[in-house]
């Protein structure tokens, strides 16, 4: 269906902009076509999508994409940093700062007030044998392989257990390769603390062994320091740095868009909860596992048409159902009349809690709140599944596409539209998803109305966006310019959500049942 | 059986030669990785009186990786499963290709005398021992009596 009218967006926009600062309010005040249609144009589409603007919405945290060889970079400057300061080797420095966790301030305080005591912590002796070698030496006897043989190599660090060549490198790339090992490696002397430094790994070890060290020592550089989080995708190899602190994830979501183009929180490593906080999310996670059972039904993917009662199917993201057979229109989430869904009486995100008379009793207070339960439930399963059958839709209409690229004569460019307005539908029901657990847990008062609302406006938006996708692929290329639309119209609703929810959460002014903390 | 390490053949000379009171270890004639264990429950241990039989298995990557150890006689011990495998750091996480087979059966005999509740394997024997140690005590008296004693 599409709300062709537009009054409608003029009406959400007085409705909900007041909070809006005068920037961004100045922006949608203007005339809303003729605003569209300058973000009609591809490249400023994307750059919205990625809020490059000078003043930073809320809802987006600070933080830089670091590939590996970044990594080593930023490990290498403090090492050079830290190292002048206290007077010791590259090798030895590093220990001692994987030793503090890349404490910079506190090796250095430690180090001042004893220095002996700092390096024995640590691993290491307070002298250094600067350049590390193999010697042959008469008489020796290794206790690891009970070899003799006067002409073999062999090594030892300063603590002076000495073993054969061959057995120190075997010993090493086990640690590696086998251990996964790499920064806290010991002298292979029972009871000897003594760390293994990088120089004695380098003239030991084999090239993939000591390629494999390099890996683990950066893999253990990020795990050692909070502002840094590898990106959880499977194969990536990038880490995030981002200033937010564990202790912080009540009052902000830090979500990341990492360079392999993952979007996930900070915070916890999970995909994109954005706007529920990490413990919400984690609570909701949990009762939904819990839950399953009872919420089954639901995820059901045909049901009966609530007029003629003939079987539908769902194929498409759209909750906008028609009935082939007696073309009533319903909405698939609530099953309500779809003709109430344009309007402003649209409330089918909002759960009406039941009067208190009706609840008395437990049973019906156990049946109330598994209807409470429900209605979120539903719409945040709708939200996940209807993002999936978007993107088959998507799939296949880009399909389509191609082919009636070749017979309109419609540039590779010009029907990139398509691939944008699947990327702002995924990720506007992400959002919508996510509202919902956070809907669940969140206490009645004036600010969820405001909420609720918000709620709503991005969920018809997204309902309307979804629909042209629908629609055959023949007529796709007529609604181009509301597709286009439509596009920036959801990614607009999106950040006034998210901008709402990100306040409320930064001055906690959000009310939840549960602690967040 | 082809090759077998100078290492693996010196430890098992000086087992026989010089071997260490309470505990005793030979290898199998047809797989010199394959010992069988004795170990004397200590004096003054609720194992003493018992001989407790044990398997050792010295795997190919021996001795960069530890011996796999494992108890044949029941035993009741926090640190013991019922299986017979051993709860050990010199056995995991701080096994140095340095010690030997005697070094680890020392510590085994010296895990008897002085049993850990707070580093449990067998989780329902640690949780008596840590309510009620006399009477975990008397239990893994009687089991030595039952199972080590014949
Ligand atoms: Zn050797
Ligand atoms: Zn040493
Ligand atoms: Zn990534
Ligand atoms: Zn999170």
């Amino acid at each position: 269906m599409a709300m062709s009218s537009d009054e409608e967006y003029g009406s959400d926009q007085m409705m909900s902009d007041d909070e809006l600062d005068a920037d961004s309010l100045g922006e949608l005040a203007g005339n809303l076509d003729s605003d569209y249609d300058n973000d009609a144009d591809d490249d400023q589409f994307l750059e919205n999508m990625r809020d490059d603007k000078p003043q930073k919405p809320a809802y987006e945290v600070d933080y830089t994409t670091l590939s590996d060889a970044e990594l080593r970079n930023k490990q290498k400057e403090q090492v050079e940093d830290v190292r002048h300061i206290l007077g010791q080797p590259v090798e030895q420095t590093a220990i001692l700062l994987r030793y503090f966790k890349w404490q910079k301030e506190r090796l250095i305080d430690k180090y001042m007030d004893d220095p002996d005591k700092v390096l024995e912590d640590a691993g290491l002796g307070a002298e250094w044998n600067d350049d590390p070698k193999l010697e042959k030496v008469r008489g020796f006897s290794c206790d690891i392989c009970c070899d003799d043989d006067a002409e073999m190599n062999t090594y030892s660090m300063r603590c002076g257990h000495r073993y054969c060549a061959d057995c120190y490198k075997q010993y090493l790339e086990n640690k590696i390769m086998s251990e996964g090992e790499s920064g806290r490696i010991q002298c292979p002397t029972d009871g000897c603390s003594r760390i293994v430094d990088s120089k004695t790994v380098r003239l030991l070890a084999s090239p993939k062994v000591l390629a494999r060290y390099g890996e683990l020592l950066n893999r253990t550089y990020v795990d050692d320091k909070p502002n840094l989080r590898w990106c959880p995708a499977p194969e990536c190899e990038f880490a995030v740095d981002c200033a937010v602190r564990q202790t912080e994830l009540h009052k902000i979501i830090p979500t990341v868009v990492c360079n392999c183009g993952l979007r996930f929180c900070f915070g916890c490593g999970h995909n994109d909860h954005q706007p529920c906080p990490c413990a919400l999310m984690k609570k909701w996670l949990k009762k939904c596992e819990d839950d399953s059972e009872t919420a089954n039904w639901i995820s059901a993917h045909t049901k009966e048409c609530p007029k003629c009662v003939s079987t539908i199917e769902k194929n498409g993201g759209c909750n906008h159902m028609t009935c082939r057979k007696c073309k009533h229109e319903f909405c698939w989430v609530c099953m309500g009349p779809w003709s109430e869904h344009g309007t402003n009486w649209y409330n089918c995100n909002r759960f009406e809690e039941k009067s208190g008379e009706e609840a008395r009793g437990q049973q019906a207070k156990s049946r109330a709140s598994l209807e409470r339960y429900l209605h979120y439930y539903n719409r945040y399963a709708n939200h996940d599944h209807s993002a999936k059958l978007d993107k088959d839709l998507y799939v296949k209409t880009e399909k389509k596409m191609t082919s009636l690229q070749s017979s309109s004569g419609m540039s590779w460019i010009e029907v990139q539209y398509l691939e944008a307005a699947s990327t702002a539908l995924q990720q506007c029901r992400q959002t919508l998803k996510w509202t919902y657990a956070f809907a669940f847990y969140l206490q009645r008062n004036n600010d969820t109305y405001i909420f609720e609302d918000n709620q709503r406006d991005l969920e018809m938006a997204v309902e309307q966006l979804s629909e042209l996708f629908e629609k055959p692929a023949d007529q796709l290329a007529a609604s181009r310019k509301e597709m286009v639309d439509k596009t920036a119209y959801v990614g607009h609703r999106r950040r006034i959500l998210l901008e709402d929810t990100a306040n409320g959460l930064r001055d906690e002014r959000w009310q939840f049942t549960t602690d967040i903390r | 059986m082809a090759n077998l390490p100078k290492r693996i053949i010196k430890e098992t000379q000086r087992l026989t030669e010089e071997p260490v009171p309470g505990i005793n270890a030979v290898p199998h004639e047809d797989n010199l990785r394959y010992f069988d264990v004795s170990i004397h429950g200590p004096s003054q241990s609720p194992y003493e009186g018992g001989i407790f039989r044990l398997e050792l298995f010295l795997p190919e990557d021996y001795p960069m990786c530890p011996p796999k150890i494992r108890f044949l006689t029941k035993i009741y011990h926090p640190n013991i499963d019922r299986l017979g495998r051993i709860c050990l750091d010199v056995l995991k996480s701080n096994w140095s290709p340095a010690l030997q087979i005697r070094t680890i059966l020392l510590s085994i005999q010296a895990l008897l005398g002085a049993p850990n509740p707070d580093d449990p394997l067998a989780n329902d024997v640690a949780q008596k021992w840590k309510e009620d140690e006399k009477t975990a005590i008397e239990t893994a008296r009687q089991w030595t009596r039952t199972h080590a004693m014949s």
